[in-house]
């Protein structure tokens, strides 16, 4: 199974589309297409974090800063960054565009992935977090957009799935 | 030293800085010095200051930033320091003060009584170059002089008592807070 290059592509056009300039992200390997054209992009800025908390924190400063910023990160990082976002984001109104890795999940041949897939939806549910799957490369620029546009107008976190389907070379 | 007295010798210089508090005793002060509209307090989400701080450090290269710490939050992220060197926010001043305490949440030793752990040298090793310990509030000031004169990344420990305010609270909501330190930001970036 390889990463599919032609929809980080996608991706990646459809963060700029969203009119993006600011992206934090932890790699991992569904995500590394996407940093490296972040890293090429001399119109983005780009923040990589040591854990997923603590870019629940740049974030928030960016969201002061009045920059157009979202988060890159792993599902495994969304459960690592559980505090910052209950007690920083949400109890302080501050919007969070989570774009997360849902890895762990349907076709996961990997054991050590599958219970933090397993888990995700119910977690983003009991923290009332809205969220999208990003299955279509022909509708994820729209999903990114609009959980964009959620996150800023609801003042919340918002999420956007990326899955399988999305991020992989179909085999 | 008592945390109350730095913060008290910081306070006149504040003004043209964005400030970003933990919680606590130390957010407790600095409001009872007077609140301004360039203060933001993080009242829970412990170890997330110095992260808020290198949000707004990053895309505000004009403003000067000061982040307010201490031990126990910073023990709870110690990977924003090598965050912090990776990014080299020049902007950026990092006050931790060092009780070696919890004390808003019981008074219970923190990892850094006694010495045992040491907060400059962990960031130091993480690759920060400006770090400065002060154990008197004539150190503090003068590492805050300097860390306020040079446009490069700083970080100052200072070991103060483990003492705090004799009460709490603030005629200020939590988000209220966060709306208008953003808008305070985004008129003063217009001026």
């Amino acid at each position: 199974m390889s990463v599919s290059y032609e929809n980080s592509k996608i991706v990646y056009q459809g963060i700029k589309d969203a009119g993006i300039t600011s992206l934090s992200a932890l790699p991992e390997t569904w995500l590394g297409l996407l940093l490296q054209q972040a890293e090429r992009d001399p119109a983005m800025t780009l923040i990589q974090v040591a854990k997923e908390e603590e870019a629940i924190g740049i974030a928030a400063g960016a969201h002061f800063a009045g920059e157009r910023h979202i988060l890159l990160m792993q599902n495994h990082g969304f459960l690592a960054a559980m505090n910052g976002i209950v007690s920083l984001a949400q109890l302080y109104s501050i919007p969070l565009c989570m774009l997360i890795a849902l890895r762990g999940h349907w076709g996961e041949p990997y054991p050590w992935h599958t219970r933090g897939g397993i888990v995700t939806e119910g977690v983003l549910r009991a923290l009332n977090i809205p969220f999208e799957y990003a299955r279509n490369p022909q509708d994820v620029g729209r999903q990114i957009r609009e959980a964009y546009t959620l996150s800023q107008s609801s003042l919340s976190p918002v999420a956007l799935l990326l899955t399988r389907d999305l991020m992989e070379e179909p085999l | 030293m008592k945390r109350a007295e730095c913060i008290g010798m910081l306070y006149p210089d504040l003004d043209d800085k964005l400030v970003v508090t933990i919680m606590g005793a130390c957010a407790q002060e600095l409001y009872d010095l007077g609140h301004k509209e360039n203060f933001f307090y993080l009242q829970h989400a412990m170890g997330l200051a110095s992260s808020i701080g290198l949000g707004l450090a990053l895309h505000l290269p004009h403003e000067k930033i000061v982040v307010l710490d201490g031990d126990g939050s910073v023990l709870m992220n110690l990977g924003t320091f090598a965050t912090l060197a990776r990014y080299q926010p020049g902007n950026l001043v990092h006050i931790i003060f060092d009780n070696g305490s919890l004390l808003s949440t019981g008074g219970f030793d923190s990892h850094t009584t006694s010495g045992v752990t040491d907060l400059a040298a962990i960031a130091r090793g993480a690759g920060i170059t400006h770090v400065a310990t002060a154990d008197s509030v004539m150190a503090f000031g003068e590492a805050v002089v300097e860390a306020f004169a040079r446009n490069e990344l700083s970080v100052i420990v200072a070991k103060v008592s483990a003492v705090g305010p004799n009460h709490y609270g603030m005629d200020l909501h939590l988000p209220e807070n966060a709306f208008r330190f953003k808008r305070y930001i985004a008129g003063r970036s217009t001026r």
